[in-house]
């Protein structure tokens, strides 16, 4: 059981309903977000390329947000989830600091929040709720170890790429090129 | 022409446009503990040589301040914390792997005894104090005949404490100018050195800070040579750590870094140290308060600096 997500980069459009699902389903405070689009233009006129991609935690398999965490709040549950638990975070920012992604932010309560592909979701039987929003169908998430899984299927035929992987995490966000 | 433009759809507080999690609380305790682990690793090395009568201000003086900087270091540690109700967490805790668990738990032996030691030179540094009570004064008499291992604990834990400070850094593979293995000695030796200045200024005997002058030298050169080697292995490593050594290369840190931490900090104050070895009279506070403000400078350009450095993708 390994949970990941594929992004495919030619299908999104950049609408930000990803963000605003995430945000209302998780309660996400004003100015803050566990997931972002970023658009990446390249080349100049008129040779020019566009590429849109919907980020969040990459759940790395190794994950030096975890390594760091001193008290033990970050860690990794089932599926290969990296959680925090709030109430064992003090706020000392070594998580963030760790983050090649800076996917992590801290809640204006004290503790560092971050993307749990809404395990609370996932343990109902539901899906993330970014990918049940996405109008273009262009995220894709289940179990990359078993093979008829919607990750998977979209990784089989696809060239992709993960963000950083230079960092050495072994990031679990793919996205489709 | 080539040209990439990123634009990502979010703004949250101190991460974006680039990260600033970190302000002036952790330099301030960078230089606290550094300075504190200095003054420690000496009073522990000369007790040790049984150099206390020649080296007063080393064993007795300085380490007086030792409480007071680590203290101070906490306070700055606590306040940087956005959890604050939660900080006991550390402390039900421990992990291996990570160095601000070992730097926690350091702190959390290395406070108390340097109280102990501070309290044991009590009535020798203050001849008129007095305990008020009697069980303190026993105590303190138990504690003075153990001084020869509180001062090798002393030095044990002064050195995990220096090096722990620059590990703290570099531990984050996420900000290249943090990721060098070798800013766990060079925050050692810096410490070190801020350490000596702060004894060498306190100390009346000229003997005392000859010999202590002598050893802050090499501690600079040390770390001269090692500020180069770490710029040295950042140009030859891949792009995002030469990207990190502009910023000190004709980046916007290149003036503060040179001026205040390189010539102002190490160089200048190394000439008069060694013009008043060679008999010059130097006012003794001049070189060893450079010697602290460059100290302090460095702390604060590598943690703001380190923050703005990041993977490219």
């Amino acid at each position: 059981m390994r949970y990941a997500m594929a992004i495919d980069t030619k299908k999104c459009v950049g609408c930000s309903d990803c963000v605003v699902a995430c945000q209302t389903e998780n309660n996400v405070p004003h100015g803050y977000c566990r997931d972002w689009i970023v658009e990446n233009v390249s080349g100049s006129y008129p040779n020019v390329e566009i590429e849109l991609k919907s980020e969040r935690c990459n759940h790395c398999d190794d994950a030096p947000c975890v390594r760091c965490c001193p008290t033990g709040a970050s860690h990794i549950v089932e599926g290969g989830i990296v959680m925090v638990t709030h109430d064992e975070c003090i706020g000392c920012g070594a998580c963030i600091q760790s983050c090649p992604y800076d996917a992590r932010y801290s809640h204006p309560d004290g503790y560092v929040d971050k993307c749990t592909f809404c395990q609370h979701r996932l343990e109902k039987g539901q899906n993330t709720a970014c990918v049940d929003v996405c109008p273009t169908s262009c995220l894709y998430f289940g179990d990359i170890e078993d093979p008829n899984s919607d990750v998977s299927k979209a990784l089989k035929n696809r060239a992709w790429k993960v963000l950083a992987p230079e960092a050495g995490t072994k990031p679990q966000l793919y996205f489709l090129t | 022409m080539k040209e990439e433009l990123f634009i990502s759809g979010r703004d949250i507080p101190n991460i974006d446009p680039y990260l600033n999690i970190w302000h002036w609380e952790i330099p301030v305790y960078l230089f606290l503990g550094g300075l504190a682990a200095g003054i420690m690793f000496f009073a522990g090395y000369f007790t040790i040589m049984r150099k206390e009568k020649e080296m007063q201000a080393t064993v007795k003086y300085a380490p007086m301040l030792v409480p007071f900087a680590l203290v101070l270091g906490l306070i700055a540690l606590f306040l940087d914390l956005k959890h604050q109700l939660y900080f006991w967490r550390l402390y039900t805790t421990i992990r291996l792997e990570s160095p601000m668990s070992w730097g926690a738990w350091t702190l959390m032996f290395v406070t108390p005894l340097s109280m102990a030691w501070a309290a044991s030179y009590m009535k020798e540094v203050f001849p008129k104090w007095d305990w008020k009570f009697k069980f303190i004064d026993q105590i303190i008499n138990f504690i003075i005949e153990y001084r020869k291992a509180m001062a090798w604990a002393l030095m044990i834990l002064a050195v995990i404490l220096g090096v722990y400070t620059g590990i703290l850094l570099s531990a984050f593979n996420a900000r290249p100018l943090w990721n060098t293995s070798i800013l766990g000695v060079l925050f050692l030796v810096s410490g070190m050195s801020t350490g000596l200045a702060t004894i060498i200024w306190m100390s009346k005997s000229k003997y005392e800070r000859k010999v202590l002058s002598r050893i802050d030298l090499i501690f600079i050169a040390v770390e001269l040579f090692l500020i180069i080697h770490m710029l040295m292995g950042f140009l030859a490593a891949s792009e995002v750590q030469i990207e990190a050594a502009q910023l000190f290369l004709g980046g916007e840190f290149t003036v503060v870094f040179w001026v205040f931490v390189i010539i102002l900090g190490l160089i200048f104050p190394a000439i008069l140290e060694i013009l008043e070895l060679r008999g010059f009279h130097i006012p003794i506070w001049i070189p060893s308060l450079l010697i602290l403000i460059g100290g302090l400078v460095f702390r604060f350009v590598m943690v703001e600096a380190g923050q703005i450095t990041r993977y490219l993708y």
